[in-house]
């Protein structure tokens, strides 16, 4: 943990974080599907920025081409000073320890242990045969019982990831992610397999990490409520376009209507007097 | 509601379009049997003769002779090594083959090649490869330990590449999105998927060829199986059947010992 705020102090020291441009973004898979088209976007805080809009508007594609597990067909992707796109495989393996993701399955694997599955964060830092042998350096173990303790599986190092409820396992994900000390935490669709308490409290999690450690965070959700919830500001997606970017306070039932259709959304937006504001 | 409506018999649906078709059909295919039976000249007489001959075979082959324990034990001993070694280098041969074969790991010309290699090497039976290195190499245990580990070989590796194609991809994914290298991300993300189902494969491979050693070895390639052979061309119908004890007590071993290990790892 101490090395991680070290460095993290450093980092403000120095100045601020490189954050991401997304220029001109476009991709079309070998189907012909055009999931993203010309989308510009730019994140310049340490905020966290919902992105919504209707199954196969192109928020999964938008998360993983920032990542290059999917690979753009068109435009730039910069991290501060670096374009993602275009850079060579151990180019892009050196920029991939710098982005954290989350996933909404949690995609832990489950024949390791809950120690095993965070500090594989720290792969794209450790050789291959330290790795292979579970040798990681010291601040690493320290870092990730730290982290544990922090998400709130203190004690849970052993366990088998499979032996965890789905709850336990998106912390897991989530502590995996931090792991890396990213600049930059990717975050696709993580309560959909959450019941409705614990989506509330994985979201909270998300963004009190990304606040605590001034990184910003793009989340791609389903759930209008819990975005307007738990984030600074919403990207809303339409067919692969961003039709709407604003605070969350600014999605009228206009603005939902063009971004999913039209449908009654009064019960969905939240209301002022709503509990649990952001904190 | 008025049950006369509705129809009160019914069956299951013919498995050759009409039910006519499929009478006909079984029909040739009874008629196909019988026929070839007659057509490969099985002579009641000459099946007769073999069996009193069986019968006689049988009254010079006890008691088994255990008398040239030494030859027995050696190659018994060889049989076994042979199918140690062989399981060893298969796994080592596997590893690499079974990456290659791996339709969601290997790059499209590299899949084709080790799926083709794959492919080519399991028409060839244990026998014919092992008559083909006997003649490479000549008589003896080398050409059965080879024979032995290419077929192992194959056969890890295509299990191997099947057990990848299964595991879930997600978390293959989640470990590449850290930054991790090829060779972690097979460490970290494939092999605890695999790993539990292949060590049982593995034994039970190595059950497979402590048997198939003891077959071999009668094209000359080594082991027991050599013992054998040539114990029968000798007449020796007493040591045959000690050699034959052995063989049946071997085989009975290491399939008990396959079973305990995968009792084991369940
Ligand atoms: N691997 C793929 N190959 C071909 N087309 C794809 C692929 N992945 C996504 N698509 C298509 O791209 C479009 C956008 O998909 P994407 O998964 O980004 O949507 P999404 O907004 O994440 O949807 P959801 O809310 O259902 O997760 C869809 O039309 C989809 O069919
Ligand atoms: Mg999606």
């Amino acid at each position: 943990m101490e090395g991680l705020e070290a460095e993290s102090r450093r980092a403000t020291a120095v100045g601020p974080r490189p954050l991401l441009t997304v220029e001109a973004l476009t991709k079309v898979y070998p189907g012909g599907q055009r999931a993203l088209d010309d989308v510009t976007l730019a994140v310049e805080r340490p905020e966290v920025v919902a992105i919504i809009g209707s199954s196969g508007a192109g928020k999964s594609t938008l998360i993983r081409c920032i990542n290059r597990l999917v690979e753009p067909t068109a435009g730039h992707i910069r991290l501060g000073e670096l374009d993602l796109v275009g850079l060579s495989r151990r180019e892009l393996r050196r920029a991939r320890r710098r982005i954290g993701m989350i996933f909404q399955e949690f995609n832990l694997v489950e024949r390791l242990t809950v120690m095993e599955n965070v500090l594989s964060g720290r792969l794209g830092s450790v050789g291959f045969f330290a790795s292979l042998v579970r040798r990681f350096p010291p601040q690493d173990i320290t870092g990730a019982y730290g982290l544990l303790d922090r998400v709130g599986l203190a004690g849970y190092q052993d366990t088998r990831a499979d032996a965890l409820s789905g709850g336990q396992r998106q912390r897991v994900g989530i502590a995996r992610a931090l792991m890396q000390n990213p600049d930059l935490l990717l975050v696709d669709e993580p309560t959909a397999s959450l019941d409705p308490k614990t989506a509330r409290q994985i979201m909270r999690l998300i963004r009190e990490l990304a606040t605590e450690r001034h990184r910003p965070a793009l989340v791609n959700i389903h759930d209008v409520a819990l975005a307007q919830a738990f984030s600074d500001r919403v990207i809303g997606l339409k067919s692969g376009q961003v039709v709407f970017d604003g605070p969350p306070t600014a999605l009228t039932p206009a603005v939902l209507t063009d971004i999913y259709g039209e449908e009654d959304w009064s019960q969905t937006i939240r209301r002022s007097d709503d509990d649990e504001a952001p904190p | 509601m008025t049950a006369a409506a509705y129809p009160n018999t019914w069956r299951p649906p013919a498995f050759f379009g009409s039910r006519r078709r499929q009478r006909l059909v079984i029909t040739g295919f009874v008629l196909y049997f019988v026929w070839s039976i007659f057509d490969l000249n099985v002579d009641v007489e000459r099946v007769l003769a073999g069996l009193s001959r069986a019968l006689d075979i049988f009254a010079r082959m006890v008691p088994p002779d255990f008398a040239r324990w030494e030859l027995l034990l050696t190659g018994m001993a060889e049989s076994l090594q042979m199918a140690l070694a062989a399981t060893l280098a298969g796994v080592l041969l596997s590893v690499p083959l079974g990456l290659a074969a791996a339709r969601n790991l290997a790059p499209r010309p590299l899949y084709l090649a080790a799926r083709g290699f794959i492919v080519l090497g399991r028409t060839l039976h244990e026998i014919i490869i092992a008559i083909f290195f006997v003649k490479l190499f000549g008589f003896g245990p080398v050409a059965g330990l080879l024979t032995l580990a290419f077929a192992s070989g194959i056969f890890l590796g295509k299990m191997l590449a099947e057990d990848i194609e299964n595991t879930r991809l997600g978390p293959v994914e989640a470990v590449r999105a850290t930054g991790a290298g090829f060779g972690q991300t097979v460490v970290y993300s494939i092999v605890p998927q695999v790993l539990a189902r292949t060590v049982g494969v593995i034994i039970y491979r190595l059950d497979a060829n402590v048997r198939h050693s003891t077959v071999i070895g009668i094209v000359g390639a080594g082991g027991i199986g050599q013992t054998l052979s040539a114990s029968f061309s000798r007449y020796d119908y007493d040591f045959s059947l000690a050699i034959l004890l052995c063989i049946i007590a071997l085989v009975a071993l290491g399939e008990w010992f396959s079973d305990w290990v995968r009792r084991k790892l369940r």
